[in-house]
């Protein structure tokens, strides 16, 4: 599975896995920019793909030097804040589920919030706390002055 | 669990990916890997346990959404391989099928739809899902190729029980083929699950066309979970050729469908009871949107002069 492939093989464990059948979402993942399952992926699938694990969130956005004083997305700030994690199990595959969310749906509604939430399981928080991160994250990206370093 | 061991191809044209499905021998089972989807998981259960995995994710013609013109009017191709949320963005999908686009976001999640195919999911035959009653409510064409040649199914020929289809062993679904709607049809679909993007406990897709002064000239209603195989209510279309639907009528309809028509299951989901009851109401609403759009079709072709 890319999910094992990217934990034992190259060391990357910030993907979790948690059912291995695609319901719980922990494994979520960019594949050529769009949210997917890792379990439900042989790693040989994804042979000249661009895959990008929550790994790849902090420390993105920081310019050169400033790297060590504001790592994070400002979705993971927004998450640290809200108290949007508790144990932190669900957590990547929250993340990563709504980065392309917010980059379609950059003033999203409570509604569409939710809808963007449901495919992922989180056992602690009560989900509350989440539809408010989100909210709190689309400001600070709107905020932002445009995308300084887009990936294209 | 982990998929028990298999090897793996990927071929890059359906030629080759046919030619390797034709030499699977029955002692090695050969599966066709399309959004891994359904697959994956029953892979990683070892529920299935295929020798050789045939992936059809690199078969750029598989992938694509095309439309066509006939005498008849437009046509919308679906190449088996198209991703349900590739789908469900499409505006060719929005315009032509806009039964189907209106169910799609029912379909999983996002996440699964960006891998999920229109293809795998017919192929998959699932009673559960929503695409199988969706074609069924479209009268799609499913094309079916193996290297012995090539041949068109009815939607309502090819699904046939459980996970079952008309596809042979040797056979792929390589495309999906719908008359675009009428100018003046409403359609409808409607499901009712117990959490956002789960397995519905039973849906509907509703089709109507109406005359200028209201009487139903075609009818189109199927259901989803509510038998092994998605079902036609074909007693029910009939009852409302002719007339002009009015609330007893659609109730009436709704009930004799409900009633008749279907075979629900037991399950820890829902009781057969209950998915008769959500059934009934799914119809009834499913037909009353379809009317009222049908009716508010016919007034934006009739007035709408300027829109054309
Ligand atoms: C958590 C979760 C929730 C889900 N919820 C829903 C839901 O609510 N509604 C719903 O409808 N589905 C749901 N699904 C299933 C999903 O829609 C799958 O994508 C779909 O059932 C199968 O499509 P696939 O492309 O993934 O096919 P695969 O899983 O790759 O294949 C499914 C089967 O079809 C065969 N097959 C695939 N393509 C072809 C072809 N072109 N020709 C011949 N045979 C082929 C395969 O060999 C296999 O047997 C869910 C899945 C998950 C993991
Ligand atoms: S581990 Fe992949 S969805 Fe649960
Ligand atoms: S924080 Fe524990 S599962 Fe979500």
């Amino acid at each position: 599975m890319l999910s094992d492939f990217l934990r034992h093989e190259l060391g990357l464990t910030g993907t979790h896995v948690g059912c291995e059948h695609g319901v719980c979402g922990a494994c979520t993942l960019l594949l050529d920019g769009d949210a997917v399952r890792s379990c439900l992926l042989f790693a040989v699938q994804c042979s000249g793909c661009d895959v990008r694990t929550v790994e790849s969130l902090a420390g993105q956005r920081a310019g050169e030097g400033a790297a060590t004083e504001d790592p994070l997305h400002p979705l993971q700030e927004a998450f640290r804040e809200e108290h949007a994690l508790q144990c932190g199990f669900c957590t990547p595959g929250f993340l990563m589920s709504l980065v392309p969310f917010l980059e379609r749906h950059p003033d999203p509604s409570d509604e569409e919030i939710r809808e963007a939430l449901s495919g992922n399981l989180c056992r602690c928080t009560g989900y509350q706390n989440l539809v408010a991160a989100v909210r709190s994250a689309a400001r600070r990206l709107r905020a932002e002055p445009g995308e300084p370093d887009a990936a294209s | 669990m982990k998929p028990a061991p298999f090897r793996y191809c990927a071929p890059e044209t359906v030629d080759e990916a046919l030619e390797l499905l034709a030499t699977g021998d029955p002692e090695d089972e050969v599966k066709l890997l399309a959004g891994g989807q359904s697959l994956v998981p029953a892979m990683n259960f070892r529920l299935a346990r295929p020798g050789l995995l045939i992936d059809l994710n690199r078969i750029a013609e598989l992938a694509s959404i095309a439309t066509r013109d006939d005498a008849e009017g437009s046509i919308l191709r679906l190449g088996a391989m198209v991703r349900q949320s590739a789908a469900e963005h499409s505006p060719d999908v929005a315009r032509l099928a806009p039964l189907m686009g209106e169910a799609l976001p029912s379909v999983a999640h996002t996440q699964i739809r960006n891998r999920g195919t229109v293809g795998g999911s017919l192929a998959h035959a699932d009673p559960a899902a929503e695409l199988p009653a969706v074609m069924l409510a479209l009268d799609a064409r499913m094309h079916l190729r193996s290297v012995r040649g090539e041949r068109a199914v009815d939607a309502g020929d090819f699904f046939l029980g459980l996970f079952e289809t008309a596809l042979e062993p040797d056979e792929m679904l390589t495309a999906i083929e719908i008359d675009a709607a009428s100018a003046v049809e409403g359609s409808c679909f409607e499901e009712v699950s117990r959490r956002r993007g789960d397995y519905a406990l039973a849906g509907a897709a509703a089709r109507v066309r109406l005359d200028a002064d209201g009487t139903c000239r075609f009818a189109r209603l199927t259901f989803l979970s509510v038998a092994d195989l998605p079902v036609r209510a074909l007693e029910a279309e009939q009852m409302l050729l002719g007339e002009r639907p009015h609330d007893e009528l659609l109730r009436a309809v709704a009930e004799h469908a409900a009633r008749r028509e279907i075979d629900p299951g037991s399950d820890i989901h829902a009781s057969s009871a209950f998915r008769r009851h959500l059934a009934a109401g799914l119809a009834r609403r499913t037909l009353a949107t379809a009317v009222s759009r049908a009716t508010a079709a016919h007034g934006a072709t009739d007035h709408g002069g300027a829109s054309s």
